[in-house]
């Protein structure tokens, strides 16, 4: 199903739309640079006649000593292929893009990250607030000239750990120090907090004429806040929902609770330090953070890692997803009032996992156990054949027990069925990733459209199921812990002897400049790693595309018009984290 | 009908429920605080209860588990301890959170650097376990420990361990890591017999 982009449509696509787009031509870039002014039309010659229907990434970079923004985009076929990288480069100090909302939906929390964390402003955007950082929030986080409190230096390692290291806690530093920039003329006691005044003027108030149900019975209408504790069992994340009577007209995610930039952390660390960072994004699945960040690196370093390795890590990716769809379906489940009993039955096998991934890497959680072009250690003893015997027979059997336990039932069955429905069109034009693409009829996995590591000669299915309902979204998670399955059987069965690095392991790797992006399908679905190096031990730019926080933008979409009750059950079915939401 | 569906689920809790006492029943009493048991309760064929009655039972800790890294010293004459430490600084160098110190021992009379750290701090608050300063030490000299149970009611004394509290003898690390400890032992007779080896042939 992987088809080569057409050659000759991207040849005249320069030509077409000379001098508005050029090839980026700087060594070690791809893609096309694209004038502000004919983005919009570069966008839709690529989406309607080009069949790049699914935008993927957007994100920016400060290029600070050439004085430039660049807002940068991934494209896809959602029928499969290499993706379309563009890019517009503005000038610093008034960076205005275009927005690409009207065209692809999905761009609308990444253009709202990208104007807060780097001040690009996305014109036309219907909504640009902040989202990650709070509303009172002064500067652009990601911007190179921009420093946090506690600021030390720019990269990593500090330099006075050694020689002569003079050990301190942070706190005895003066909290407010001078690193803290205030607005001109801005005193904390004349301060007025905003409130939420904006976040409500967004969720637009629908005048009573527009009302479907044409009854009589006249209605008001009421904002509800759900959150920010626990709105279920996900992390601290707050909806608020416009609601007519019970029926939800409009809806906003509210986001950032637990936002720490790990991005500028990982453009302060060296390429090494990112690895056990990355754990900390989806905090399930640190395996396939791991995998991905590694084949971002290895692309720009222009390694791969040897043959066991490969079956090394597809072993831990796989069962990372199998933990990661057996808590889902378990939380989906305390969404729906069943309080964590299918939870616990599904930790139980979660539980047996984690032990294989903690004698390998030495962590249940924050395994830290991939290096560019290799693994931080091999398989010890006895890990082949705890890996054979949860394969072979533990997790098939508790997969049917679990699948015994609740597919069949009526009360599920009742609360999922037609509810949170996302169709096909909109799962792609609101870029959905993962199982919640799937489950809306779009047979689209990276392991398949644009394979890497050894997914290209491995048999298994890709799921796809019709309807794009709660439903569909929780039985998918079970074809695909079987897909999973089938999957581990043939890593473990054919897993070759050798070694498990190329070349030494070093500490400082040698990156070349250029600009990669590594996207693998994580449990979640595609989780990307962008990065720009400009040599340098550090990366100059690190963003990742977070499945679970893009997979938000279309929650609005999929409560619209149900009732008050089905919006947990809705937030439960896309499976979020919100260590990745975040960031 | 309505109501099957539910009614094999619940067959499934049922099941769980029974195997719950059926597995106490075929321990008679000895399912807890029994190693063995313990084993057999976490292996892949384990049924009922899931759960460890921690404090009182602990899982055993995988070879390869880390937290929090201490320094290896070797025991000379007369109990002395000599550091495996040399001060090279990658440990700090490579710790993404960035929580070691380390100072270099200055000789007194020449002025300059001895390969062996006069200070050495770890804030055991910000580091966060990954072991990369274990697994890029070229002296085997940091390794991560097993002892996870570090909480203290006064963070601002207790945390920041100096390089006394952080010491253990290697015969701690040959304890509680054997495979690594017989593998790394082996690679530096290997590599010292090769220095011999070299000595020797340059001298005749």
């Amino acid at each position: 199903m992987t088809e080569s982009p057409a050659p000759v449509l991207l040849e005249s696509l320069e030509a077409r739309f000379s001098p508005g787009a050029r090839r980026d031509d700087r060594p070690g870039f791809e893609g096309y640079i694209v004038e502000a002014a004919r983005l919009l039309d570069f966008a839709r010659v690529l989406r309607d006649e080009l069949g790049y229907d699914f935008l993927s990434s957007v994100t920016g970079v400060d290029y600070l000593p050439d004085g430039r923004m660049e807002s940068v985009y991934h494209a896809y076929r959602t029928t499969g292929g290499p993706g379309l990288v563009f890019k517009v480069q503005v000038p610093r100090d008034n960076p205005v893009v275009p927005s690409l909302v009207g065209l692809y939906p999905g761009a609308e929390l990444q253009e709202r990250e990208s104007w807060d964390l780097l001040g690009i402003r996305y014109e036309g955007h219907p909504d640009l607030r902040r989202i990650l950082t709070w509303d009172g929030f002064y500067g652009h986080p990601l911007r190179k000239d921009w420093q946090e409190a506690y600021f030390e230096e720019e990269g990593k390692p500090l330099k006075n750990r050694w020689p002569e290291g003079r050990v301190y806690r942070i706190e005895d530093k003066v909290p407010f120090h001078h690193n803290v920039k205030y607005p001109a003329g801005w005193t904390p006691e004349g301060w007025v907090p905003e409130g939420d005044n904006a976040l409500y003027a967004a969720l637009g108030k629908i005048s009573s004429t527009d009302q479907d149900a044409a009854d009589s019975m006249d209605t008001d209408q009421i904002v509800v806040n759900l959150g920010p504790q626990h709105p279920s069992t996900h992390g601290v994340f707050r909806m608020v929902v416009r609601l007519d009577g019970e029926t939800i007209r409009s809806l906003k995610p509210v986001m950032g609770y637990l936002h720490r930039n790990h991005e500028k952390i990982g453009e302060r660390n060296t390429y090494l330090m990112n690895m056990p960072f990355t754990d900390r994004l989806d905090y399930f699945c640190s395996m396939s953070n791991n995998f991905g960040y590694a084949l971002a690196v290895e692309k720009l370093m222009a390694i791969r890692p040897p043959e066991r390795a490969e079956y090394i890590r597809v072993l831990m990716a796989e069962l990372t997803r199998i933990v990661n769809h057996m808590s889902a379906i378990g939380f989906l489940l305390n969404d729906l009032g069943a309080f964590f009993t299918p939870v616990m039955y599904a930790f139980e096998e979660r539980e047996l996992i984690l032990d294989l991934f903690e004698m390998t890497s030495g962590s249940r959680m924050m395994c830290n156990y991939f290096r560019f072009g290799g693994l931080a250690r091999d398989l010890p003893a006895g890990a082949m054949e705890r890996a054979r015997e949860l394969v072979f027979n533990r997790l098939p059997r508790k997969i049917d027990e679990l699948d015994r336990f609740l597919t069949g039932s009526e009360i599920i069955r009742g609360r999922c069925v037609g509810v949170g429905v996302l169709p096909r069109e909109k799962a792609i034009a609101y870029s959905q990733v993962g199982p919640v693409l799937r489950a809306s009829g779009v047979s689209y996995d990276v392991r398949r459209a644009d394979p890497y590591s050894i997914y290209d000669r491995l048999d298994f299915d890709v799921c796809v199921r019709q309807n794009g309902d709660v439903y569909d979204r929780f039985m998918i998670r079970f074809d695909e812990m079987r897909q999973s399955l089938r999957i581990l059987e043939q890593v473990v069965r054919d897993m070759p002897g050798g070694e498990i690095q190329t070349g030494k392991p070093q500490y400082q790797v040698r990156v070349p400049a250029g600009e990669s992006y590594g996207r693998v399908e994580g449990p979640k679905g595609e989780l990307g790693f962008y990065l720009v190096s400009n040599g340098k031990p550090n990366p100059w730019r690190y963003h990742v595309r977070a499945p679970s926080f893009i997979n938000l933008t279309a929650l609005e979409e999929m409560c619209k018009g149900n009732k008050l009750a089905d919006v947990v059950v809705t937030l439960g079915s896309i499976d979020i984290v919100l260590g990745e939401v975040d960031r | 009908m309505y109501g099957i569906g539910i009614l094999k689920g619940l067959a499934v809790t049922l099941q769980h429920l029974a195997d719950s006492y059926l597995d106490d029943l075929r321990w008679l009493g000895r399912r807890y605080y029994n190693p063995e048991a313990l084993a057999a309760r976490q292996g892949t064929e384990g049924r009922g209860v899931f759960t460890v009655q921690y404090p009182e039972e602990k899982l055993p800790v995988p070879e390869e588990f880390r937290f929090i890294p201490f320094l290896i010293y070797e025991e000379g004459e007369n109990g002395k301890q000599l550091d495996r430490c040399t001060s090279c600084g990658i440990c700090a160098k490579v710790c993404p959170p960035q929580c070691i110190w380390i100072v270099r021992t200055t000789d007194a009379e020449t002025g300059r650097p001895r390969p062996e750290p006069a200070e050495f701090y770890i804030d055991i608050d910000i580091c966060m376990n990954c072991g990369l300063c274990a697994e890029y030490c070229p002296f085997d000299a940091i390794k991560m420990d097993h002892d996870y149970e570090l909480a203290s009611y006064d963070r601002k004394t207790r945390h920041i361990h100096d390089k006394q509290r952080l010491s253990r003898p290697l015969s701690y690390y040959a304890a509680i890591r054997p495979a690594n400890f017989a593998r790394e032992e082996a690679l530096r007779a290997e590599k010292e017999s090769a220095k011999e080896a070299a000595k020797e042939a340059r001298k005749n």
